[in-house]
């Protein structure tokens, strides 16, 4: 059992079934997303079979199976965002990622999700790189936003 | 001089020595002492909390997630950089969102003596020049001026309009609002000195819990979160049930995309939900209570948290509650992500560690809820409500609104609208107003087609009926529900049959697979909305029959999914197709029969030609083409094969001539 896993759940003793939710999302949180291992060691400490914590992990969008990349993408598809034209937005992102949502790229860089409503339908279309807003994206703008985390990248390697 | 009867009106308050600091919140109470010195005391400390005066100048920026996402961060950073290098004192304020979201982030500043005044779009290059002449008492940046703050004491500032005389503010009335972007959420004392907290003491020193219940259902309030039960009502079956533990849920769980309110109470005005929760629990006699919010709201989530904190400390939160006896204790619950869980019944199975998944009612949550007790579930902005209801009475409250809606409702407006943000206004306001007036109308000179209200579960109003004076009745006799309140409007560039898609796909995403009509049906419902939206290009086989034969059915699938499905989230599912259906007939049929999509948005049916004119030959868009469908040599006009052509745009987008031509 990884350390991390072992500290959370220390910090739940004696939990029941409604700290599971908590406890995955603060594995989640630490660890970046929910391992096998991590699923069984809660198992053993909430006395529930792995099947039902399973059952309750992939029927949340929150919950992820396989790591994140260093820089997570999530583009909105919110109502407000869809009519000022996030479809497009999405498109751009994945033409410059060339990834699917919900999946990595092969350097572990990047990775891309759609979330349903990040509520700042204020500001549509929004994405939003490792909690920072881009408001009023266009698709052209894409580009050079994701350049940006690049150039980053490469100076922190020399 | 003191009076003998209030030397019991707190604990630990002597009347005849002054207050200690810790006892500042009940120093303010309605029954507090009145000793000269304490009073005079009280009435400069209220002054200097409510900003009446301040000595030094006062900085605030809206820092919720509209202004973050706008770039507040990078401005509050730029003016501490000012203020220390040219070694000036002043207060930051991060204050939450005061609702103008297009305009974030803004900057309000507020120099002794003088009316605060308010400036938008304040990014980081602005600042310097924005503090530099303002500092000198001058105006400057007129075009980013938005309005000055009404104060009797101050001097105003030539020319610059009154916060009540901003076509924005102006025809709003603020009461769940009313601290929001005004006052620091994260100050438990500003809170109070602007009234916070008297409401709870009267109700816990004056109020039985059936005396709360129902003055409550007198009021008129009814549930912001979507349905609209009347809240007093909800409670009283709460209160009947006898039980050794009850509970109390706030849904925090803003699902609807295209609503926000719940976010801006939280992160703007934290205690003002604090203490609608404590009054609402005390009222149906819970001892617990959660509150059940997104996860997508961390700034929400950290606001909270600290708020509850505080409120422990100052025993507004804990054990035996402002020595009433009562006890409450307020547990954060983040969901996980599941738009089902604004469903009551899903939402507790969320919390007690279950897939979010409703449960048939009865028995209702009122009698066997969370952990089979007694439970009652309100939403933010409904909790945010009661303070002010029992701070200035029912008849009050229910002087304003329609026959049978009360009080004020906080609408989210969003899409093709010029001034988008959060409004709050009276019910029975006209929708024409909200958008037209409050709103700006359509930005660009388009034209309006639609708004949509209600989220998912809702529906389209059309032009035709923009008179109609919003209230939870009228918004039905239009198809429509009032939902949480999310206002997304859109203009002649949006087509109804993508919009209808785009919430299809929503749904049958959300749809929490529980029933097989919703389950089922709403994916149907999407393969039926995708294929008329597809070109003849693309289908193959018997696609083509497929898609008239979905057309006819489309109707009863709806029917069917409405009466046989279990949730609320299911019987709602397919008002989005049918609301649209409803006014938007006509677009429809364009689609179907002249396999043309009117608005420009549904691509594959739009054809695409190339103007010799105006094309130069770069080559870029034949470089970009997926289905190789461009031919042309460089620096001659390109052409497309239609043949070939898929339809995906691409070419439109990349075209930096605008030689590409959309029918």
């Amino acid at each position: 059992m990884s350390i991390v896993v072992e500290t959370i759940l220390s910090n739940h003793p004696q939990a029941k079934r409604d700290s599971l939710i908590p406890i995955l999302q603060e594995v989640q949180e630490m660890e970046g997303f929910i391992s096998r291992e991590a699923i069984a060691s809660i198992g053993k400490h909430l006395n529930l079979p792995t099947s039902k914590i399973y059952g309750v992990a992939t029927f949340y969008n929150q919950f992820r199976f396989q790591n994140v990349g260093k820089y997570h993408v999530m583009v909105c598809r919110g109502t407000a965002c869809h009519v000022k034209g996030s479809a497009k937005v999405l498109e751009a992102v994945k033409r410059e990622l060339k990834i699917e949502p919900g999946t990595t790229s092969r350097d572990g860089l990047f990775s891309l999700e759609i979330v349903a409503c990040m509520g700042a339908c204020g500001l549509a279309p929004v994405i939003s790189i490792n909690g920072e807003f881009f408001a009023g994206v266009e698709p052209d703008k894409i580009k050079g936003i994701l350049n940006a985390y690049r150039r980053k990248e490469s100076e922190n390697v020399k | 001089m003191s009076n003998k009867s209030d030397a019991t009106c707190c604990h630990n308050h002597n009347l005849n020595a002054e207050c200690d600091p810790v006892l500042e919140v009940l120093k303010i109470g309605p029954s507090c002492g009145d000793a000269e010195s304490t009073v005079q005391k009280r009435a400069e400390w209220l002054s200097k909390l409510r900003r009446e005066s301040v000595d030094k100048p006062a900085i605030f920026i809206g820092m919720g997630t509209c202004g973050l996402g706008a770039g507040a961060g990078k401005t509050r950073a730029k003016i501490d950089e000012y203020l220390k290098s040219n070694q000036i004192q002043a207060d930051i304020v991060e204050v939450g969102c005061i609702g103008l979201c297009v305009d974030e982030p803004i900057v309000e500043i507020q120099l002794p003596g003088r009316n605060r005044i308010a400036y938008r779009k304040i990014t980081e290059d602005k600042v310097e020049t924005l503090l530099d002449s303002l500092l000198k008492q001058q105006v400057v940046l007129a075009e980013n001026q938005i309005c000055q703050h009404r104060s009797e004491k101050l001097t105003p500032w030539e020319n610059v309009i009154f916060f009540d005389e901003h076509p924005f503010f102006a025809p709003q009335t603020r009461w769940v609002l009313a601290n929001c972007g005004i006052i620091d959420p994260d100050n438990i004392d500003e809170y109070i000195a602007h009234g916070g907290y008297r409401a709870l003491i009267k109700t816990l020193r004056n109020f039985t819990p059936a005396e709360v219940c129902d003055l409550m259902e007198q009021s008129g309030l009814r549930g912001r979160g979507g349905a609209g039960f009347l809240t007093g009502k909800k409670w009283k079956f709460a209160l009947a049930e006898k039980s050794e533990q009850k509970y109390f849920i706030c849904n925090a769980d803003e699902g609807d995309p295209g609503a926000f309110m719940d976010r801006a109470v939280i992160e703007g005005d934290p205690y003002r939900l604090l203490e609608g929760l404590a009054i609402a629990s005390y009222a149906i006699g819970a001892t617990k209570a959660y509150i059940y919010i997104r996860a997508e709201y961390p700034l929400a989530v950290r606001r909270l948290r600290e708020s509850i904190k505080k409120a422990k400390e100052y025993g507004l939160l804990g054990n035996n509650i402002l020595d009433s006896g009562f006890n409450l204790e307020i547990t954060i619950k983040m969901g996980a992500g599941a738009f089902v869980c604004g469903e009551e019944t899903a939402l507790m199975a969320s919390i007690e560690g279950r897939r979010g998944m409703p449960r048939p009612r009865p028995p209702f949550p009122a009698v066997s809820g969370l952990f089979g007790k007694p439970t009652v579930i309100n939403n933010v902005e409904t909790l945010a409500n009661i303070a002010e209801i029992l701070a200035n009475g029912k008849d009050w409250f229910s002087s304003l609104g329609t026959a049978k809606s009360k009080g004020t409702k906080v609408f989210a407006l969003s899409g093709k609208i010029n001034r988008t943000g959060l409004v709050e206004v009276a019910m029975g306001t006209k929708l024409r107003d909200i958008i037209f007036s409050i709103g700006g109308g359509i930005p660009d000179g388009k034209k309006f087609k639609a708004v949509q209200i209600g989220g998912p579960s809702g529906g389209c109003i059309p032009t035709q009926h923009l008179d109609i004076e919003i209230d939870y009745e009228t918004l039905q006799t239009v198809g429509a529900v009032m939902g949480s309140g999310g206002l997304v409007v859109m203009d002649e560039t949006t087509c109804m049959v993508d919009v209808a898609k785009f919430f299809m796909d929503f749904i049958q995403k959300e749809s929490c697979g529980k029933c097989i009509p919703c389950r089922e049906g709403t994916r149907r419902m999407l393969e039926i909305l995708q294929r008329i939206t597809r070109s003849r290009r693309n289908e193959v086989g018997n696609e083509a029959l497929e898609r008239f034969k979905g057309i006819m059915y489309l109707n009863r699938l709806a029917r069917v999914i409405q009466d046989t499905s279990l949730c609320g989230l299911g019987k709602t599912s397919p008002n989005p197709v049918l609301s649209t259906l409803r006014w938007f007939r006509d677009e429809y049929e364009a689609h179907i029969f002249e396999r043309k999509c009117p608005a420009g948005v549904c691509t594959e049916l739009l054809t695409y030609e190339i103007d010799p004119e105006k094309c130069v030959g770069c080559t870029v868009c034949a470089k970009n083409c997926p289905a190789k469908a461009i031919i042309g040599n460089l620096k001659t006009p390109h052409f497309i094969v239609a043949d070939k052509c898929i339809g995906c745009g691409s070419c439109v987008e990349v075209c930096r001539f605008k030689a590409v031509t959309v029918k």
